[in-house]
């Protein structure tokens, strides 16, 4: 599961690098979605991987090893919201940009 | 007035937080109610700032420090406000440079673009909850607040340009975002918390094998910071970005750098000061390195600039290379000197871009330009001299206030005496140089910090000449009091640092003293929260 999830966040990160370096403002868009993808199962990662375990506690339960660490999930979920957010805001500015400068290139003109 | 004085540490953020969502009920037509309500908030966010400042200075108090537990839940647990004296003076910074743009806004800027009057609450909101945070993950929203407001209002008015630059500005702050989660993430990894004065308790017991963990997560999360601090390299987006800004945001923006160079100040002698075991001292000669590197960097900018708008934005790189170079030697002295260079070049840096953008009023667009090939080639020498004779007859009066603004503007800036940008220089210099033995690089960045002057002097000076003493506009547009009071008082305020210079100087040195002794805000933010929980 460790092989799988570290795959996941170097092929996410790495496509998003590349895309963000891309001169065209829709890959850069997609860039930074999948970038902000990686940091989000990478900070999932941080709490350690556990399955079938939950973050919530239970009376009944005690023993706090059969817990995983609630605190990365709130992150994540906090990340996720705010991320969203800032990319929907990106999303504007990129259409203004392409309706006064009539291109798609980041620096507003071709080459 | 009990309740008011307990949750004083929440108000600078509750505060522009309400009244930026206040003001979205009302339309943007409803400009003078708008003008009321915001005016009516930001002082009183001001004079919060001002009884904050004096409850942390009450040297009668019990603890230097005040806490605010969010949720009621003890430190390290749930997320605290911490209120020292560093905050404190943040917080009462952003209060005055924020009141001065919004009433230079009231003359026309607040009016070019929607929901002006909420983004600026909102930004003051994103700004105060950074500085009063003692919560990693929490600085990160409170990052993002200020982020997502300054994106709206760097775009404010419109424009091929704002646009253009806008977009460049927030493609490379949404990739430090990430760079920001990463490092949180890597450092709670590591050290199982976010509560900065808990962070500092276990950074020392951090195992030897995750040490390298541990200070890749700080590094990363320093990128993050370094890229609002505007530090070459990563600094690219700052000029253009400021100079397309509307005149008085862009002189609020100068305080989102100085947000870049707390979170450093603040994590660095925190959880890398001196009692941080292995890791103490991390990052400083890099900090050094790179803050002597957008020292150069902004100086030789604000030489090369033609436009008066992109200098002021070079002059705020120079102000944080100089600061993030103060950081890297870490010594009380020089932090407690960087503290007064801070707020002194933070007043006349926004003092200056209220200045330029009332200077555009009277310049005509390739005046200089045109003489100076005047000047090289001789030609029509004598029909040019008559036609300025012709022109500038009478100066009109908010002409002269406006060179004479200027004028203070580049004595504060270039850090010549009598006023405080030369006390702040000086305080800087002595501190460098008062060790036995002066390093190599010590004497490297007392250099630069003299050529910066020198360099801004002669930028600012052909700045100076290229607009007062050139042919300007027959009838320049009227400037109304309301646009020339911000600067005044900021100039006022400049002044007045330099003769209360003793008084403000000692405050610093506190300050610097509390934040080089990092023990006991460790000590009283995790037992006070815990005190009062019971």
């Amino acid at each position: 599961m460790e092989l799988i999830l570290s795959l996941a966040i170097g092929v996410l990160g790495t496509c998003g690098v590349w895309l963000i370096l891309r001169p065209r403002t829709f890959q850069v868009i997609i860039g930074l979605s999948l970038l902000s993808y990686a940091v989000n199962l990478f900070i999932f990662g941080m709490g350690r991987l556990r399955v079938n375990a939950a973050p919530v506690l239970d009376k009944a339960v005690t023993d706090t090893s059969s817990y995983t660490d609630p605190v990365p999930q709130s992150l994540v979920l906090t990340a996720i919201v705010i991320g969203f957010a800032t990319t929907a805001l990106f999303l504007v500015v990129l259409l203004a940009a392409r309706g006064l400068t009539g291109t798609d290139h980041v620096n507003g003109k071709e080459d | 007035m009990r309740l008011l004085f307990d949750n004083l540490v929440i108000l600078p953020i509750l505060l522009p937080l309400v009244t930026g969502a206040l003001l979205l009920f009302f339309p943007d037509r409803a400009r003078r109610l708008k003008i009321v309500i915001n005016t009516l908030a930001t002082t009183l966010l001001l004079t919060v700032g001002v009884l904050l400042l004096i409850r942390v200075n009450d040297p009668t108090a019990p603890a230097s420090l005040t806490t605010y537990r969010l949720g009621d839940w003890p430190a390290p647990f749930g997320i605290v406000l911490v209120a020292d004296r560093l905050s404190a003076l943040m917080v009462l910074l952003t209060g005055i440079v924020g009141i001065c743009a919004m009433m230079h806004s009231f003359a026309r800027w607040h009016a070019n673009g929607p929901s002006f009057h909420s983004l600026f609450q909102f930004l003051l909101m994103g700004l105060n909850g950074a500085f009063l945070t003692g919560d990693l993950f929490n600085l990160f929203v409170f990052f993002e607040v200020l982020l997502a407001a300054s994106y709206g209002l760097a775009l404010h008015g419109s424009g091929e340009a704002r646009v253009k630059s806008g977009l460049h500005y927030i493609a490379i702050n949404l990739a430090a975002s990430a760079l920001f989660l990463i490092g949180a993430a890597l450092i709670y990894g590591v050290t199982g918390t976010l509560n900065l004065a808990d962070l500092a308790v276990r950074v020392p017991l951090v195992a030897a094998e995750d040490r390298g963990l541990l200070e890749a997560g700080a590094g990363i999360l320093g990128v993050a910071f370094l890229v609002k601090a505007a530090m070459w390299p990563l600094g690219f987006w700052l000029p253009s970005t400021y100079a397309a800004a509307a005149a008085p945001i862009a002189a609020l923006f100068t305080i989102m750098t100085k947000v870049g160079v707390y979170a450093i100040l603040r994590i660095s002698t925190l959880a890398f000061g001196v009692d941080a075991g292995a890791s103490a001292g991390f990052g400083h000669t890099f900090l050094l390195g790179a803050g002597m590197a957008s020292l150069a960097f902004g100086s030789v900018g604000m030489l090369a600039s033609r436009s008066p708008g992109r200098m002021a934005g070079y002059c705020v790189l120079v102000s944080s290379g100089t600061l993030l170079a103060a950081v890297g030697f870490s010594t009380e002295g020089v932090t407690s000197a960087a503290l007064f260079y801070l707020v002194s070049s933070t007043f006349a840096a926004s003092a200056f871009f209220l200045v330029v953008d009332l200077l555009d009023r009277v310049r005509i667009e390739g005046a200089d330009v045109q003489t100076v090939t005047v000047e090289d080639f001789d030609d029509d020498e004598e029909d040019a001299e008559e036609e300025i004779e012709e022109i500038s007859v009478e100066i009109p009066g908010a002409l002269a206030v406006l060179s004479v603004c200027f004028g203070i503007c580049m004595l504060l800036i270039a850090g010549m005496p009598p006023l405080s940008g030369f006390v702040a220089k000086f305080a800087l210099l002595s501190a460098l140089l008062t060790p036995e033995t002066v390093p190599t690089s010590t004497w490297w960045f007392v250099g630069l910090v003299l050529f910066s002057g020198f360099g801004a002097l002669i930028a600012l000076t052909r700045t100076g000449i290229n607009t007062f003493w050139m042919p300007m506009a027959d009838k320049p547009a009227p400037v109304k009091v309301i646009e020339i009071a911000p600067v005044v008082i900021l100039i006022t305020l400049a002044i007045t640092m330099t003769i209360m210079a003793g008084p403000v100087m000692n405050y610093m040195t506190t300050a610097a003293a509390e934040l080089h002794a990092p023990t006991s805000y460790v000590a009283e933010v995790l037992t006070q929260s815990v005190e009062v929980a019971r």
